[in-house]
Order: structure tokens, then C-alpha cells, then sequence
């Protein structure tokens, strides 16, 4: 048994989730997103954007004015209000008595795939009318572009003066973030972390063109089946926005205040690839996967529920589905599922609010599937892979949560339905 | 521009800089940031629309012209007295 299974931990160190803050293309909270996933319903629709022209998104609806003013969506970012939004709705979730919490105890970690490309797009593209004279420039263009912006805008808003920071991780940066949140309530830098992720990726036309250019771009005629994971005539990926904030906090400190807890971090992993800028290594994936089970004191049969990080696109679902046949070769109880299949790929979201769409899983016992594998390529063959329909299961007690990114950047969050013992 | 359009353009830029304010009671001679809600970024928003929307360059020394309604009117009229509203 691991020394750093959680249950081996003293209170003070055993990290519990209280609350869950989000906004996904297929619902603006987790009861919608749940019902969503266990409805089979797309948040995938046709989307139009500057060069590009028509192509596909997951587009989010949540109200941004709900949380600010708006002149706070002029002068701030789209991340910023995603994140605004999420943190909000986290806090209020998880039945804080906000006005009463010491902020300067309070941390925001929030994971970005990338933050800067929307803003310096669209001065660039307001510049072009003015002859490029730089005189037309907005003195907004800084404080919109540095990479702590998201964050920073959800301590503006919330009057957080503990630390804030945005986690650079590609699409690992869900998980990330939450992994952050969750050390620095281990080293006391603060008291309740705010933690997460968050995008706002199809703003930015650059994105999609990269991906299109790689040849790993989705189409589809019908736009709820673009994002197809694991089937044979996947295509490529779906950008989405999003955004998924938890308030995390020392179990002790949960306890004390009579918390709902959704669950307990059980273990976590990040490593890297180091061999490619955007394929993957499915040996570098197993190892960090085992790594997090192992940190977990837990083996693979011990897994209910893997949410696979797969985004559609050829090589790469292969792979991470070769590296969990290796992992989880000895257990056959483990369920496989995929929410990009729902939402497409929410980048800096992605793996943040994936692990929020199971969670429900701890309370219901009903694992989520995979939408759109109309015909499972054999190389993404998983055999309890979870499609169609959803499936009961005896008993969830682990959720698995994979997050990979570009650059080699793997992530691996575990976490445990909570018991005190 | 008469004084009067004078007037309503800079209204105009006021709110789209602060869309949330009421500006149907903005007394002219009285300052901006005793009556609305404006940083040091919105005073630059003010002089950044001035120079998008009709080229008008305001030095920096001039900002303190800006302070309300009128002065703001007063400081632009000898500018803005021969451009046509569009």
C-alpha cells in the first residue's frame, strides 16, 4: 500500500472537491451537463469565424452578465467571463458564505491550453483599418494578453487576494489546474483553491486553421456527429469554449463547515512525452497513468470509470487507447468513456470539465458513454468501452480522468468517492 | 459640428465605454468621475475613439481637458467645428 494513498493521510492533507463551477456547450451547470451526457445531447453546432469561414464549434450560452457588468465584457477577455462565471457558480455550489471568507486565503489555479491568441487577433484585425498605424493599438491589449488574465480577472471580480495564476499545460491543463489547487492546499498557501480550467479557443481563428492545416480538423454535414472518438470515420477535432472551476479544500476544513464533498483526490500524475510536438507517446501515456494509480495506492482494477482524453483525430485516439489496453489489461470491471464525443474539444476546459460530467457518477452508479461510435475502429478497440446508451454500473468508487496535450504533456487525475475512513 | 453635436458625439463614446451608466442626467460642467464609474483606461478609451472615429490626436498634456462634458466640448469645438456629423 502506498504511502501516499489518500486514506494514509492525515485530514490536513486529504484534498476533497466541494463544489463544481461550469460552463460547457451542452449546459451552464453540472445538472445540465450531467443530464446532457446521460441524454445523448451534442452542444456541437455550426460555427462561422473570420479566414476560416463556416466550420464547426461547441459554442457555450451561459450568461455572462449574471456575474458582471457590461463593461466588464468590454474591457475583459472571453476566458476572463468564462472563468468569472465558473468561479461564481463553484462558490455558490459548494455553500460558502462567501462575504465571510478571509480572500487573501484564497488561491485560483486555472489551466489554459493557450490565452492571447483571440485578443491579438482582433487588434490586429481592427489595426488593418487604420494602414497598421500602431497609434490605433488598444492600451486594453496588455492586460487582455498577459497569461495570467483569466485568473486575474476572477480575483477582480470576487476580490480574491490570495495568489492567482493561469498553469500553461496544453490540454492537460484542466487536470492541471486542479492538480495545482490541490498542492497548494498541501503546502497551506491557501485555504480553499479555486481550481481548473478554462478556454475560449473558437474565438480565435487561428486555432482552427492550424488544426485544419494539420489535417485534423473535424467536418461533418451534421455537426452534432463531427466529434467522433474512437470511430472508424473520425476525422478530426471540434474546438469548443468552456470552463470548469471546483473550490477545493483540505478535508479538515470541509468537515468543519459540514461541506457537500463530491468526491476525494486519490492520486495524480503529470509527465512528459519529450519525443514529439504533437503526437503522442502511448508509452509515456501508460506510465503516467500507472504513476497516478500508484501514487493512489490503487491498481487498475480498482478503476470504475476511465473519462478518456481522446479529441477524434486518427493517430491520436490509437494511441491512448493502446495505452490504456496496456494498463488496464488486468481489469475488466473498468468502464471507458469520452465527453469530447458530446462537446468537442474544450482545450484548457477540456479536462476539468470531463471529470465534472462523471462525478455524478459517485451518487448514481451510471457510467456516461460515448456518442457517435457508429463503427468502432478495431485499433480503438476497448471492450468495455462505454457507446450509445449508459451503462449501470454495481458501484463507482474511482473515477480515472486522462488530459494529454501537445508538447508530450500527459495528466492524470484520480479521484475517490469520499468516505471518512 | 455645432457645440450641440459636439455634444452628443462624445456621448455617444461615453456609452459605449460605460454601457452600464445612465448618462440621460450627466451634468455638463460637473467632472465624469463624479458622476460615473471611469478609470484611468476609460479616460484613454475617450481619447482612442476620438482618434478612430475622426483622427482627432489629443497630446497627453491635453487630458486634463477632459474632465467633463463641457470641457471636453469647449477643448474640442476649435477641432471638430468644421468636420461634418456623419
Amino acid at each position: 500500500m502506498s504511502i501516499h494513498a489518500s486514506h494514509n493521510l492525515p485530514a490536513n492533507q486529504r484534498i476533497v472537491i466541494t463544489g463544481v463551477g461550469l460552463t460547457a456547450p451542452n449546459g451552464n451547470n453540472l445538472a445540465e451537463f450531467r443530464a446532457a451526457l446521460l441524454a445523448g445531447k451534442s452542444g456541437v453546432t455550426d460555427y462561422e469565424i473570420r479566414y476560416v469561414g463556416k466550420t464547426l464549434a461547441g459554442v457555450c450560452t451561459f450568461d455572462a452578465l449574471r456575474y458582471q457588468s457590461k463593461k466588464d465584457l468590454r474591457r475583459g477577455t472571453r476566458a476572463g467571463s468564462v472563468g468569472i462565471y465558473a468561479a461564481n457558480e463553484a462558490v455558490k455550489d459548494a455553500g460558502l458564505d462567501w462575504p465571510a471568507v478571509t480572500k487573501s486565503r484564497v488561491g485560483i489555479y486555472l489551466g489554459v491550453t493557450e490565452h492571447g491568441n483571440v485578443e491579438t487577433e482582433n487588434e490586429i484585425f481592427a489595426l488593418k483599418g487604420y494602414d497598421y498605424d500602431t497609434a490605433y493599438w488598444s492600451h486594453h491589449h496588455n492586460p487582455r494578453t498577459v497569461a495570467n488574465n483569466p485568473a486575474g480577472e476572477v480575483t477582480l471580480n470576487m476580490g480574491v487576494t490570495g495568489p492567482h495564476y493561469t498553469i500553461g499545460a496544453a490540454c492537460a491543463a484542466g487536470n492541471a489546474g486542479l492538480i495545482q489547487g490541490a498542492q497548494m492546499l498541501r503546502l497551506r498557501d491557501c485555504d480553499l483553491a479555486l481550481a481548473g480550467g478554462v478556454s475560449e479557443s473558437i474565438h480565435t481563428f487561428g486555432i482552427f486553421a492550424s488544426f485544419k492545416s494539420q489535417g485534423a480538423l473535424a467536418t461533418h454535414a451534421d455537426p452534432t456527429k463531427a466529434s467522433r472518438p474512437f470511430d472508424v470515420a473520425r476525422n478530426g477535432i471540434v474546438v469548443a469554449e468552456g470552463g470548469c472551476v471546483y473550490v477545493l479544500e483540505r478535508l479538515d476544513d470541509a468537515l468543519a463547515r459540514n461541506a457537500k464533498i463530491y468526491g476525494e483526490l486519490a492520486g495524480y500524475a503529470i509527465n512528459t512525452d519529450a519525443t514529439d510536438f504533437v503526437l503522442p507517446n502511448p508509452e509515456r501515456q501508460a506510465e503516467c497513468v500507472a504513476l497516478a494509480l500508484e501514487r493512489g495506492g490503487l491498481t487498475p482494477s480498482d478503476i470504475d470509470i476511465v473519462s478518456t482524453h481522446a479529441t477524434g483525430t486518427g493517430q491520436g485516439d490509437a494511441q491512448e487507447c493502446q495505452a490504456l489496453r496496456n494498463v488496464f489489461a488486468s481489469s475488466d470491471k473498468t468502464c471507458f468513456n469520452n465527453a469530447k464525443s458530446f462537446i468537442g474539444h474544450a482545450m484548457g476546459a477540456a479536462g476539468a470539465l470531463e471529470l465534472a460530467g462523471n462525478l455524478p457518477s459517485f451518487e448514481d452508479n451510471i457510467c456516461h458513454p460515448t456518442i457517435n461510435v457508429d463503427q468502432l475502429d478495431p485499433e480503438c478497440a476497448l471492450t468495455t468501452l462505454v457507446t450509445v446508451e449508459p451503462r449501470r454500473q454495481k458501484r463507482v468508487e474511482y473515477i480515472l480522468n486522462n488530459s494529454f496535450g501537445m508538447l508530450g504533456i500527459n495528466s492524470v487525475v484520480i479521484i475517490k468517492k469520499f468516505s471518512q475512513n | 459640428m455645432t457645440t450641440a453635436e459636439i455634444s452628443e458625439e462624445i456621448l455617444d463614446i461615453l456609452s459605449d465605454i460605460a454601457p452600464d451608466e445612465d448618462l440621460s442626467g450627466l451634468v455638463a460642467d460637473k467632472p465624469f468621475r463624479e458622476q460615473l464609474e471611469l478609470d484611468s483606461m476609460d479616460f484613454l478609451d475617450i481619447v482612442m475613439e476620438l482618434r478612430k472615429r475622426h483622427r482627432i490626436q489629443i497630446p497627453e498634456a491635453d487630458y486634463t481637458h477632459l474632465a467633463s462634458l463641457s470641457s471636453t466640448v469647449a477643448y474640442l469645438e476649435p477641432t471638430m467645428k468644421d468636420m461634418v456629423k456623419k
